[in-house]
């Protein structure tokens, strides 16, 4: 039941216009950074500015937009027997999926007919592995934000809002956190901050692959630890999950008791 | 009739080489040595029938079993040939002006007893040994190969495993080190020693050189004059490179890489760094190049990449550096407010998280013009090849990283790219004077 309902959310979602332009965007983007740039290496570090600010951005817009709009669709099929948890996947599925398929081959095909070396090869993938895992997470906190208001535009309002706090505001506070306790050893708790945060994460990923050698600059011990050894990146990865299970776990249950 | 022709031939080819090899060569000693072929010095024989010097032969086959018989036989300008094969021998003395010669590659094993080769005599070369367990010692700097007060020595090609300090140099002039292998395995910087150690030498060469695992890989202390070029420095302890009060020298075309702290040159004046590679260094006190208290130097067409930090500037005036590659280091330039009246031009700066940083705003009359930043985004509308706008390589983030290191965390942050910005429109924080007027529009062909 899932996969009719995931066959019928992708069909609806490539017949429309806007996951073709999202495709093009990381398409064009990737391809003219290669014809300016040069390697792989740099064009995957010029593309992990963007994606960090983009995906997040893209994923939870469209979600919020397009769960809103399928409301009616919803209504409806729920009036025949088909399982709430079942149409939830599916209409999870159904729009993750797309939008993770259409980042990652905007970006790899570049790579593809550039004939990437290995190295960069390990960049683009580590980029894109990050930059599919921030499109799940902001298109989970998009559904769950859609089905606990129904004013649209709060909804939107309050998406925007959440995509700026992380992207921005949420540095400025690490960076506030820092000035004022100069004084303190503040390594551990400025590690915790940063994992509360999956854009934050996903940039921390993504310096250990190309900023490595600035990142070991850094005095602290700690810090060092963390970042030289496979249990930073282990760290990471297992925040990040966690970012995708419970914005998804609280969505599906509201799904599951939401009166429509 | 051709064979007339031949010999003629060869008589004025072999009149000009002889006449070139005097005439370029500035130390006789050196050329007279250079201009033997190895097959004539490698074959016993051939030397024999001089009649006064004589090759004593330390093997199996030869008159010798052991080489401390040999050497107290020996007589100046004798040449001593060690055929292949193990010897347990140490602490050897060469007090005499003897060739020690390796053939098949003979292993001298120190057994952990003391030092290798002590030379005390000049003009002694020392060739295509395997000298191999030098101790360490807390009271005794011993070495594999040591020159005390012996000048115009060589040694070549010579294999030093496991060693304390690998060739060191004491009061010894005019000495030549070319094609060694040094390897040692110590990992804590109390209980190794120096690959090529130079202390008190003036005017060598040190060439060709592989040095891993040693402390410093070279290092030189009140040298004079000397070159050192071609060399691979590799994983050694702390600094690849060391050198202090060594006025007047030239490192050329080496690899220094993964060291622990880098390159660190220190106290000297007339320091001439050309077409070096200094690679991955890392760590929070590691360097591409430390330059301290180095004065009237030239550092120019070198590669500083992946290093976190580039070169670090302390108190060194009137250092110029030009056509050198800043690629993908944390930092490629960190220069102290200490340092004054810096030439900083024509260099390229790509892919480093900083390209420049400093600890004052007030900046000591150090230049930065016409260096081509992959950052700047300025325009060049009289297309002259440099931008109408200057570039100023500081970045506010830089400057709050220098005060809290723990911000180096918002690294490529979205709200640091935006206080970057906003300093880039209105600077008031970073430094006022260091900006470069003149950035090049396109890379420095190197």
């Amino acid at each position: 039941m899932i996969l009719k309902i995931l066959k019928y959310q992708l069909r609806d979602v490539f017949r429309s216009r806007w996951i073709i332009a999202y495709v093009l965007f990381f398409l064009v983007l990737t391809d003219v950074l290669f014809r300016f740039g040069g390697d792989g290496l740099r064009v995957a570090t010029s593309m992990m500015n963007i994606i960090l600010i983009v995906i997040p951005l893209a994923s939870i817009i469209l979600g919020a937009f397009y769960l809103y709009n399928a409301r009616e669709y919803i209504e409806l099929l729920l009036c025949h027997p088909v399982k709430r948890h079942q149409l939830f996947w599916g209409m999870f599925l159904g729009l993750a999926l797309p939008l993770v398929a259409a980042f990652a081959g905007g970006v790899m095909l570049p790579y593809l007919y550039n004939a990437a070396s290995a190295d960069a090869w390990q960049a683009a993938l580590m980029l894109v592995f990050t930059g599919s895992m921030l499109t799940v997470i902001f298109v989970a906190l998009a559904y769950y934000l859609a089905l606990r208001f129904d004013d649209r535009i709060k909804g939107l309002g309050l998406a925007l809002v959440i995509c700026l706090f992380f992207t921005i505001i949420y540095d400025g506070i690490i960076l506030f956190v820092i000035y004022i306790f100069s004084s303190y050893p503040l390594e551990k708790p400025v590690l915790a901050l940063s994992l509360l945060n999956p854009i934050d994460l996903g940039r921390i990923l993504l310096l250990l692959q190309f900023d490595i050698s600035a990142l070991m600059g850094l005095t602290g011990a700690v810090f060092r630890e963390f970042f030289g050894t496979p249990l930073g990146m282990t760290v990471s990865v297992a925040s990040l999950l966690l970012w995708l299970v419970v914005p998804v776990t609280a969505g599906f249950r509201r799904f599951l008791v939401k009166d429509f | 009739m051709h064979r007339r022709l031949f010999i003629s031939a060869w008589l004025i080819v072999s009149v000009l080489t002889a006449g070139m090899a005097f005439g370029i060569s500035s130390s006789a000693a050196a050329s007279a040595m250079s201009s033997l072929s190895p097959e004539t010095r490698m074959d016993g024989q051939e030397t024999r029938s001089y009649g006064t010097t004589r090759t004593l032969v330390v093997g199996d086959r030869g008159a010798y079993a052991s080489i401390a018989d040999a050497l107290s036989d020996a007589a100046d300008g004798d040449t001593i040939r060690i055929e292949a094969g193990t010897y347990r021998e140490y602490a050897l003395l060469v007090d005499r002006k003897v060739t020690i010669l390796g053939v098949g590659r003979p292993v001298i094993d120190v057994e952990n007893n003391g030092e290798g080769l002590r030379i005390t005599a000049d003009s002694v070369h020392v060739e295509g040994l395997e000298i191999r367990n030098v101790p360490t010692s807390h009271s005794r700097d011993h070495a594999a190969i040591r020159f005390e007060r012996a000048s115009g020595g060589k040694a070549i090609d010579n294999i030093l495993d496991n060693t304390f300090f690998g060739i060191y140099l004491a009061r010894a002039h005019d000495m030549e080190i070319r094609g060694n292998y040094l390897r040692a395995y110590h990992t804590r910087e109390s209980i190794s020693a120096n690959g090529i150690h130079l202390w008190n030498s003036n005017r060598a060469v040190i060439s060709g050189n592989e040095v891993f695992g040693h402390r410093d890989g070279i290092y030189l202390e009140y040298v004079q004059e000397s070159s050192i070029h071609d060399n691979h420095v590799e994983k050694n302890i702390r600094y690849g490179l060391h050198f202090m009060f060594s006025d007047d020298c030239v490192y050329h075309n080496n690899r220094f890489e993964d060291n622990g702290a880098g390159v660190a040159v220190m106290y000297s004046r007339r320091v001439k760094m050309t077409s070096n590679k200094f690679i991955n260094n890392w760590g929070a006190s590691s360097y591409g190049l430390l330059l301290k208290e180095i004065t009237d130097s030239e550092i120019f067409e070198n590669e500083f990449s992946g290093n976190t930090i580039g070169i670090r500037s302390e108190g060194s005036d009137r250092v110029k550096k030009y056509r050198n590659r800043f690629h993908r280091n944390g930092w490629a330039i960190r220069i102290m407010a200490s340092s004054m009246d810096n030439h900083i031009t024509e260099n390229n700066f790509i892919d480093n998280a900083f390209d420049v940083s400093t600890n004052s705003r007030q900046q000591s009359r150090n230049t930065f013009e016409a260096n081509y930043w992959d950052k700047y985004s300025g325009y060049d509308l009289d297309g002259d090849g440099f931008g109408d706008i200057p570039y100023r390589p500081v970045r506010l983030f830089s400057l709050i990283v220098e005060r809290n290191p723990m911000a180096l965390m918002l690294l490529r942050s979205m709200f640091v790219q935006i206080l970057d910005l906003t300093e880039r429109v209105m600077p008031t924080i970073t430094p006022e004077t260091l900006v470069d007027e003149k950035p090049l529009m396109r890379k420095v062909a190197l």
